[in-house]
């Protein structure tokens, strides 16, 4: 071997090197993040944290359940709105791939994925908040639909597009209507695609805040009325976590801790649905 | 020739300007193999096609002609009304993913939201299959996906869910050419065997294939029916001299 391969040879160390180097450092944000929220959120963890109602400052105890509670409201809220809304509107991108319409819809839909979401909690305020004069479980759960739509009709759009064209003709073939070859035979066999859509956007507004602060805007209380105000995890994180006591934040570390674990768990949940029900042509 | 099953004139059939068919004259009988035989590209698959409508899907397609289904007019009836009694076989397998081999079979009932009781399902389920040549092979797996069985078995699952529909004609759009030779000649065989029973169109590019299993054949070049009759005619005495050149491999 000369020189000039053993030079060649190094280069190429060296690039495998960086790539895999800097492939694992960008894990490191993320392990950070689970390191501080388990370290401080972990100890406040316990049976009374999770079932009891927060308890005004001076009183030992309390716990987070309006704001568990509150989350779970919401999230059921905005994917009854959502989820319908975003799958009618895939299955149209879908089977539209051309045509003036189908274009300004998937632009739109990209808009909307970009808006911040403080200017869709405006808009829900505006809409819902305004009107009623109160801010409400609702209008929370309409902001978070509306940052979950995008998610949603892309990755209906997307999987239902990844369906063979001789699946379509097989049903056609056999004399079944257009309407019920695409839901009882594309929509059936792109589900495990379409699901993971779904859990993918709920992960995505379990931590949203921003949307909720002028809607849901947060209650000490416990709240099962859509009508009123609601807490959720995100808002409550941010409350205790802007408050001067010690005592609050460490619950703002335990109500984090809770959230990214959620997070955490629609996020595998998601996955093991994209593997697991993968259909196989 | 026996009963007229399908009977197409003047036929032609259009994708925007461009002109697929051109006057298509074609009868076929009841209970024989009719091959549709033609270079690729001539207008074959179009043919069968537009014996089940699937050709109007395509945005900007239209035909001109007539074509009766026994007494139907074919170009009267509503699509999905027409389709249900036209069972087509693709070029690739195409069980549907999600559905049990049983469902598969019986998808064309399930699908269009017929009801029957499960021993009438049972029935049409093992005379499909049987009549696919399949149920030997899957009578023990009914309730497993369609799609772990081989691409030959997979075709002739396919076979039997246009069988269950009682089909006044069977369609065959190059159903071996996605297959290996042997289940090539298995799918062959099932369709001499087929035809006690069925009317089938069947298209092909391979001559081989219509020579060993069709009654007549119909050679199309460019969109154009050069010749029609019986097989053994054509192969032994083509009238045409293209019907000539392509028999002997001068082009195709």
């Amino acid at each position: 071997m000369n020189d000039h391969t053993t030079i060649r040879l190094l280069k190429d160390k060296v690039f495998r090197g960086t790539v895999m180097f800097l492939a694992c450092f960008s894990m490191l944000p993320l392990l950070l993040i689970l390191y501080y929220i388990t370290r401080n959120g972990i100890a406040v963890i316990n049976w009374e944290f999770l079932t009891q109602l927060p308890r005004p400052i001076g009183e030992v105890g309390g716990g987070v359940f309006n704001a568990v509670v509150g989350t779970v409201i919401l999230i059921i809220l905005s994917s009854i709105l959502s989820v319908p809304i975003g799958i009618t509107a895939g299955i149209y991108l879908s089977e539209r791939s051309e045509g003036k319409i189908a274009n300004i819809v998937r632009l739109c839909v990209v808009v909307l994925q970009g808006t911040p979401s403080i200017v869709i909690g405006i808009v829900a305020y505006i809409w819902i908040v305004a009107p009623f004069h109160s801010f409400s479980a609702l209008s929370g759960g309409v902001a978070l639909s509306i940052m979950m739509l995008p998610v949603i009709i892309k990755s209906t759009e997307e999987t239902l597009k990844l369906m063979p064209y001789h699946l379509k003709e097989a049903s056609l073939a056999l004399g079944v209507p257009y309407y019920k070859t695409i839901l009882k035979v594309i929509l059936p066999t792109g589900i495990s695609g379409i699901l993971t859509g779904i859990l993918l956007s709920v992960a995505r507004i379990t931590g949203e805040t921003a949307p909720l602060l002028f809607t849901a805007f947060g209650n000490q209380f416990m709240n099962w009325n859509l009508f009123k105000p609601i807490d959720s995890l995100p808002y409550r994180i941010f409350y205790y976590a802007m408050s001067p006591y010690p005592e609050w934040h460490a619950f703002a570390w335990g109500a984090s801790f809770i959230l990214v674990v959620v997070v955490l768990g629609f996020n595998l949940i998601a996955r093991g649905v994209a593997v697991k029900w993968k259909v196989q042509f | 020739m026996e009963s007229t099953v399908l009977s197409v004139t003047d036929f032609s059939a259009y994708f925007g300007e461009n002109q697929i068919l051109k006057n298509i004259n074609l009868d076929t009988g009841s209970n024989v193999v009719t091959a549709l035989m033609g270079p690729s590209g001539c207008g074959k698959t179009t043919l069968i096609r537009c014996v089940n409508r699937m050709h109007e899907l395509i945005p900007g397609a239209t035909v001109k002609g007539k074509m009766y289904l026994k007494q139907d007019d074919v170009y009267a009836m509503e699509p999905i009304v027409l389709r249900r009694k036209i069972g087509m076989v693709f070029q690739k397998p195409n069980p549907f993913p999600m559905m049990s081999i049983y469902d598969n079979v019986i998808a064309g009932y399930k699908l269009n939201g017929i009801r029957l009781k499960r021993d009438e399902l049972d029935t049409i389920v093992e005379r499909s299959l049987r009549g696919a040549a399949l149920w030997d092979e899957v009578r023990d797996s009914l309730h497993r996906k369609g799609t772990f069985l081989s691409g030959g078995q997979q075709q002739r699952l396919c076979i039997a869910r246009a069988l269950a529909m009682n089909p006044e004609i069977l369609l065959l759009d190059e159903p071996t050419s996605a297959l290996d030779p042997k289940s090539t000649s298995a799918i062959e065989e099932l369709i001499v065997e087929l035809k006690k029973s069925v009317t089938m169109l069947l298209v092909t590019h391979n001559i081989a294939q219509a020579a060993r299993v069709s009654d007549y054949t119909a050679f199309i070049y460019l969109g154009e029916l050069v010749e029609f009759g019986t097989t053994e005619k054509m192969f032994t005495v083509p009238k045409d001299k293209r019907t000539e050149e392509y028999l002997t491999g001068k082009f195709g």
